[in-house]
């Protein structure tokens, strides 16, 4: 299938008082057209950056894109006029945000927020507009879809606001939809709802989509391709199935490692990610995940690891990769990493 | 009404199951041989609904809660699940009276919350502890960590000597697996999953036998919530402590918990020991809570056939009459619109509020 998005070694730095943020430092990755592509990782990681920046939604300054290329069906959109920018948002590539609490503009009614941008976009005001509007409404099962439309946001809860969203990122028929933790702030039976919802329209509407999240349970059943990022650097790579049967960064595993599930026996106890998150403004020529890492060798504090393929269309960016297996029935922890349950019992 | 089989039930089990395991054989406990801590009864908590604004007048109430009943052990994990709106946190903040209830009763070691008065509270206080989901506002910004965590010992005058409180901050500080000296940083210098851990050294200062987990993990991300889930488990160990853990994440709480509860829109619809309600969950609005949850793991998920609920969470001022989740359930029939279910034992432990089970 034809790319129809390549981003390349994409660098976006945050200059602030207290350094410069290093949020997106160098990834590199594609989508293909009617492609489901996930993005996970923990707050602080990246993703939304990164995802802001193909937008170019990041406010300057202090931030900046200072590296790379984001090719758009063969456009580069770096270097696009800010109003040439202005026609891609909305129509070419829509966005539906994490809350949907905050997203919709309180004091414009529902059918004023959908059909605004058929009218920036392609020129329909009026009548059809509206029956767009009403057609997309009920594309994302909203009742009653004539009502709605003289609503305001208060009106609606939290789940069929975000059926809102994604009537509004489907409006102008896009080729790409960037979801950024779609369901994080609804509930679980409302968030099965909405990713069987978005699943299904992006499927019959042939539309290609990124889904930025940090449970990797979500994306399980709806990507079809999956990036892990890390302090800014996507380390892993490759097909939904590999990524969760067979990883090969420490950091993958301990992902899935460290959640507890249902499909499983219950343990005696987690297998934690031991230590915290690196600092963005301190991160040196290493590998970030090093002080976390129980597969740690002398070269990882000296050079960063370059993504290299390995069999079943992985990418892994990792010297130890070979020894880092899903079958170890332990991985091996972090040094130092036991000192705070050897407290509790000391202190008791 | 009552005398409905459970056979019936099993035959309705969704396809997709959490698979049949258990805890290690050695820590297993008969808990209903263990002594009762607590005993929530009849437990209702009505917010007014006013409107006027010089001359406020009451037009409606919420039903945030609206007669609970439970036990719990002594040592015991209860897990308290359900969406949000449903009262899980308003039940937790009714046993430590930071509201007052509307009705019912909660016993606590003999004595009735609901009726003592604030001299009476404040030995209990003592007893009873809480940790909040937030930990970017549950902890003051203008107080240093050691501060924090010796205000609750001041103010229960627990720990009178001004060095040894500062030595019980230290020691707390390292128990929770922070350093001992971030008693003299401030909480904007923290992570969150720190702060979190603030918040646990903070509520265990006084050394109180019952503490509530209000979304004590939610707020903390995947790799810091297994840490943090570890602590409050070594913590339970140790000092032996009970704890009501409030949350809406379901394997969270499978791993946690002795027991667990199910809540929906101030009833409660299930009641069971952990394995059983995750094995066999018998209400409808269970079962679709635990089909809703995604496994990690796409050829899992992709096999698993989703009955995925339909609507939304009503309104919790104008609840559905009868049972309050016929609206959204596959199962309901007429007798559900009308009569409400009563909260039933249908197998040892294992209580449900539904009449077609």
């Amino acid at each position: 299938m034809a790319k129809l998005l390549e981003i390349e070694n994409l660098k976006t730095h945050f200059f602030t008082s207290a350094g410069t943020v290093k949020a997106v430092d160098g990834i590199t990755y594609d989508v293909d057209e009617g492609e489901t592509v996930a993005i996970v990782g923990e707050s602080g990681c990246g993703k939304s950056v990164s995802a802001m920046s193909i937008l170019q939604l990041i406010p300057d300054p202090p931030g900046k894109i200072v590296e790379g290329s984001i090719r758009f069906q063969d456009r580069d959109l770096l270097k696009l006029s800010q109003d040439e920018m202005r026609d891609v948002r909305g129509k070419d590539i829509g966005m539906v945000f994490q809350e949907p609490m905050t997203s919709l503009n309180p004091v414009l009614t529902i059918e004023r927020q959908l059909t605004e941008t058929l009218e920036e976009h392609l020129g329909l005001t009026g009548k059809p507009a509206q029956d767009r509007a009403v057609e997309m409404l009920g594309l994302v099962g909203i009742s009653e879809p004539h009502r709605r439309l003289q609503q305001y946001p208060h009106h609606l809860s939290g789940g069929m606001r975000q059926r809102v969203m994604i009537a509004m990122a489907l409006m102008c028929e896009p080729k790409l939809i960037i979801a950024d933790e779609p369901t994080t702030a609804l509930d679980v039976t409302i968030q099965a709802q909405i990713l069987e919802l978005m699943k299904n329209l992006t499927r019959e509407l042939g539309v290609a989509l990124i889904v930025i999240t940090h449970n990797l349970g979500v994306v399980a059943r709806y990507a079809d391709r999956v990036n892990v990022m890390y302090a800014g650097k996507i380390i892993e790579s490759g097909t939904a199935r590999e990524i969760y049967h067979n990883p090969h960064h420490p950091y993958t595993l301990a992902l899935l490692k460290s959640v507890p599930r249902m499909d499983q026996p219950r343990k005696a106890k987690l297998d934690p990610v031991d230590g915290q998150p690196p600092d963005l403004t301190r991160l040196d020529d290493g590998c970030s995940f090093r002080p976390r890492c129980g597969y740690a060798v002398a070269k990882c504090a000296t050079s960063f690891p370059a993504l290299e393929s390995i069999k079943g269309a992985l990418i892994v960016s990792c010297f130890e990769q070979k020894k880092v297996s899903m079958k170890s029935t332990r991985t091996p922890r972090a040094r130092g990493a036991a000192t705070a349950r050897k407290t509790v019992r000391k202190a008791s | 009404m009552s005398s409905a089989t459970a056979s019936g039930a099993r035959a309705r089990k969704p396809a997709a199951r959490a698979a049949k395991a258990k805890r290690p054989a050695a820590k297993k406990v008969d808990w209903s041989k263990a002594e009762t801590l607590i005993s929530v009864r009849g437990l209702k908590m009505y917010f007014p609904v006013t409107e006027g604004v010089l001359v406020p007048k009451v037009v409606a109430h919420v039903k945030a809660v609206d007669g609970v009943d439970f036990d719990i052990k002594k040592g015991e994990t209860l897990g308290l699940v359900g969406e949000s709106g449903c009262g899980k946190t308003t039940t937790g903040r009714c046993i430590l009276q930071l509201e007052k209830a509307t009705g019912g009763e909660i016993i606590y070691d003999g004595m009735n919350l609901t009726t003592a008065d604030r001299k009476a509270m404040r030995p209990m206080r003592e007893r009873i502890q809480v940790i909040f989901q937030d930990p970017y506002s549950s902890l003051n910004p203008r107080m240093k960590i050691g501060e924090i965590i010796s205000e609750p010992m001041m103010v229960h005058k627990t720990e009178p000597d001004e060095a040894a409180r500062q030595e019980r901050v230290r020691e707390l500080l390292s128990v929770c697996g922070l350093n001992p000296k971030f008693s003299d940083r401030y909480p904007h210098e923290m992570s969150g999953g720190q702060r979190q851990r603030v918040g646990i050294a903070r509520a265990l200062s006084v050394k109180p036998e019952f503490i509530i987990c209000d979304e004590a993990v939610s707020a903390l991300d995947v790799s810091i919530q297994a840490q943090v889930i570890n602590l409050l488990e070594d913590l339970r160990d140790e000092y032996n402590l009970t704890y009501l853990f409030i949350a809406h994440d379901l394997s969270v709480v499978r791993h946690l918990c002795h027991r667990v509860a199910v809540m929906y829109l101030g009833n409660m619809v299930e009641l069971a020991e952990c394995d059983e309600l995750y094995d066999n969950p018998m209400h409808p609005y269970t079962q679709a809570l635990l089909d809703a949850v995604p496994i990690p793991d796409p050829v899992i998920e992709q096999k698993r056939k989703h009955q995925i609920i339909k609507g939304e969470i009503p309104s919790p001022i104008n609840p559905p009459p009868g049972c309050v989740f016929h609206p959204r359930c596959p199962m309901a029939v007429d007798a559900c619109k009308k009569n409400m279910p009563e909260f039933r034992e249908i197998r040892p432990g294992h209580w449900v509020a539904c009449s077609e089970i």
